[in-house]
């Protein structure tokens, strides 16, 4: 009701203030790669970790935001696609001797596969693998959501926390491709901060422009009321099964930009520790807004990354999970919505600060 | 071995893994019938009654005073977490209620590890199985683990007096009328958030039982042991038609009977005596259900799961609902 009231108030001001947002978002977008100019060139490894972590994890709850955020079909099983597409994209750019020496049983065909970061003068390879890995994944989400979406409430959650675990059981067993539950290690450290604030660029572009399209507003219409958006001709499966397939992808995207950060990972690296973190950011930024995407991690992870100095120093780990839990019940009571709900942070000031 | 040993072995292990499916699903499906909350903390209480258990044992505390301690205690948390952040979210949307029972999950995970870290133990801890319940028992021609007939014998004695305090006193009585319909049961003079506070009073003290057996069986402990439990406890619920406790009650002996056949069917055919058997059958069984399939088991019980959500949301006795 407010957001239709909100959007009908802003339509008569609506190109110069939307202009000043645009402006306000460019502004920050600069600012953002005159920092990751900075950070690539200070040499400081801890800061460069710090914020390629956060751009993972605003991609991460940017996806899941759109997949349960904008439709209220609550995923537990995101990171499952992560672990899928970490596995995939590391198995296509494995240097071809590591393979043989390492994963001797894998089928000819992908034995002889080898994307390496440089296709002529071009970073292709990386790219190429990523997005294949991405597309492979969202075939996998849309069969699997096809099934999945038709369930509702808190049945869809554990049905996909069902896939969570069904994943994690292939990816052990499936020891000829992933090692099993063995380290999968050796792979090339490909990432750096521009692969993930470019990734995120695209992530966030996207989410934003579907949010304020037709389907995004089905999206948020059938999350609402099912009977009253179908009753005006919404069919509610498209635009649920459209933002599953496509959180999908870029979640296995994130997964690609993990793999070829850490480098060595195993099946327990993507398991329930890392869906509730990213569930946690997606609660305290905001379930639905895009601006909350960012707004959550850097939140959650500026505590955790603060409280995990105090546990390394005095060895008191659970601190910070604890600290976080107690985060997470404070928001859902007080704010159910998460900081932001599903409003967006308008950069119309920073515009206008700008044209000054 | 032969065949009919191996059987009745594998129903006993079918019913002793049941008792502790049972005894976990009836704590969730108590809470789920009254508040449509799906408690997934249910598993990190039983993994707290599993720390209380070791804490207590380790002071070379008697068995008796170990299970009297440990229950008190696990229903404590029990009524602790309902106060602090169920009650506050009683009316919020199904899924923060989800998402809260997850944060009070690592809520209760991290204040175990915190307090491994106090007591400067490892993150993975040894049992310390009490004598009462270790060892094996010779029961005809099988040797059964003195832990696994317990469980087996404790599972559906409980439960009994479960039954018959639900049907046969007044608390249980408005415990039922609670779950039917809350506003109602109310209007009628019932103390709802007594019922409330006593579902999870049922449910921590049944949990603690089965988490004491199954840290004796698993033979270790960590704070996370109970993600596994309440994933399945959850789909013994679902089995039963979620939020009825007899089904609940049915659903964990059904799982328990459906995993020990997805171990024991794949790799029968190593077993089988190739003297006596159609080797047809063998070869069958050794082409299609070999036994490295056995490590897929989990897998093959979460997609039963969904199978189930789809197609028959009210469990394998419910009817057909229409909102699932």
């Amino acid at each position: 009701m407010t957001a239709t009231a909100r959007s009908l108030t802003s339509t008569t001001t609506a190109t110069p203030s939307r202009r000043a947002n645009r402006i306000g978002v460019f502004g920050l977008a600069l600012v953002m790669v005159a920092l990751i100019v900075l950070l690539q060139n200070s040499g400081s490894s801890v800061w460069q970790g710090i914020f390629t972590n956060l751009g993972m994890f605003i991609i991460l709850v940017a996806s899941l935001n759109l997949a349960s955020g904008f439709t209220g079909v609550f995923s537990l099983g995101h990171i499952g696609f992560m672990a899928l597409g970490a596995y995939l994209a590391a198995i296509l750019t494995l240097p071809l001797e590591t393979k043989a020496a390492y994963l001797n049983r894998l089928p000819a065909w992908l034995a002889v596969v080898h994307l390496d970061m440089m296709v002529g003068p071009f970073p292709l390879g990386f790219l190429l693998a990523t997005i294949i890995a991405g597309l492979a994944v969202a075939l996998v989400a849309l069969l699997v959501g096809a099934v999945l979406m038709r369930l509702s409430g808190n049945f869809v959650s554990v049905a996909t926390l069902g896939f969570l675990v069904i994943v994690r059981v292939v990816l052990i067993n499936a020891d000829d491709f992933t090692r099993g539950s063995r380290t999968f290690s050796n792979v090339t450290p490909y990432t750096d901060l521009w692969w993930v604030y470019g990734w995120v660029a695209v992530t966030l572009y996207c989410v934003w422009r579907l949010k304020n399209s037709a389907f995004g507003r089905a999206m948020f219409a059938q999350r609402e009321d099912v009977a009253a958006a179908q009753s005006i001709g919404i069919v509610i499966m498209r635009p649920r099964l459209l933002a599953f397939v496509l959180s999908a992808f870029f979640t296995a995207v994130v997964g690609s930009l993990w793999g070829h950060f850490i480098t060595s990972f195993s099946p327990n690296t993507f398991y329930f520790d890392l869906t509730f973190r990213v569930i946690t950011m997606m609660v305290v930024g905001g379930m639905g807004s895009v601006s909350g995407s960012v707004i959550g991690p850097v939140i959650v992870l500026a505590i955790s990354e603060g409280l995990r100095r105090i546990e390394d120093s005095t060895q008191l780990y659970g601190i910070s999970g604890l600290v976080l839990a107690i985060l997470f019940i404070i928001i859902v009571v007080a704010r159910p919505g998460g900081l932001l709900g599903d409003r967006e942070i308008n950069f119309g000031w920073l515009g206008r600060l700008a044209r000054r | 071995m032969n065949l009919t040993n191996y059987a009745l072995q594998q129903i006993l292990n079918a019913l002793s893994i049941g008792s502790l499916y049972a005894l976990m699903a009836v704590g969730l499906a108590m809470v789920f019938g009254i508040l449509r909350l799906i408690n997934f903390a249910h598993g990190d209480v039983m993994m707290v009654a599993a720390y209380i258990a070791f804490f207590c044992l380790s002071a070379k505390m008697p068995l008796w005073l170990t299970v009297i301690i440990m229950v008190v205690g696990t229903v404590l948390v029990g009524i602790v977490m309902e106060r602090v952040a169920y009650r506050p979210i009683r009316n919020a949307p199904a899924i923060a209620a989800l998402l809260t029972s997850f944060a009070v999950g690592q809520i209760l995970q991290n204040g175990t590890l915190l307090t491994t870290r106090f007591a400067s133990k490892p993150v993975q801890i040894a049992f310390p199985a009490p004598p009462e319940l270790s060892g094996t028992v010779a029961l005809g021609a099988l040797g059964v683990s003195r832990v696994n007939l317990i469980a087996f014998l404790v599972g559906p004695i409980l439960l009994a007096l479960l039954t018959l305090f639900i049907t046969r006193t007044t608390l249980g009585l408005s415990m039922r009328a609670t779950a039917e319909d809350i506003g109602a049961a109310q209007l009628m003079g019932i103390d709802t958030n007594r019922v409330i506070v006593l579902a999870f009073v049922l449910g921590a003290g049944l949990a603690s039982i089965a988490g004491l057996l199954y840290a004796v069986q698993a033979g270790q402990i960590n704070p996370y042991l109970g993600f596994t439990p309440v994933l399945k406890a959850f789909i013994a619920a679902v089995i039963g038609g979620f939020g009825s406790i007899s089904g609940a009650m049915l659903g964990g002996y059904a799982l328990g009977f459906l995993e020990v056949l997805l171990t024991a069917l794949p790799g029968l055919g190593d077993i089988l005596p190739a003297s006596s058997t159609n080797p047809a059958l063998i070869a069958f069984f050794k082409t299609y259900l070999p036994g490295t399939l056995t490590s897929y088991r989990d897998a093959f019980v979460f997609v039963i799961l969904i199978l189930i959500l789809l197609f028959r949301p009210g469990g394998i006795l419910g009817t057909a609902e229409t909102r699932r």
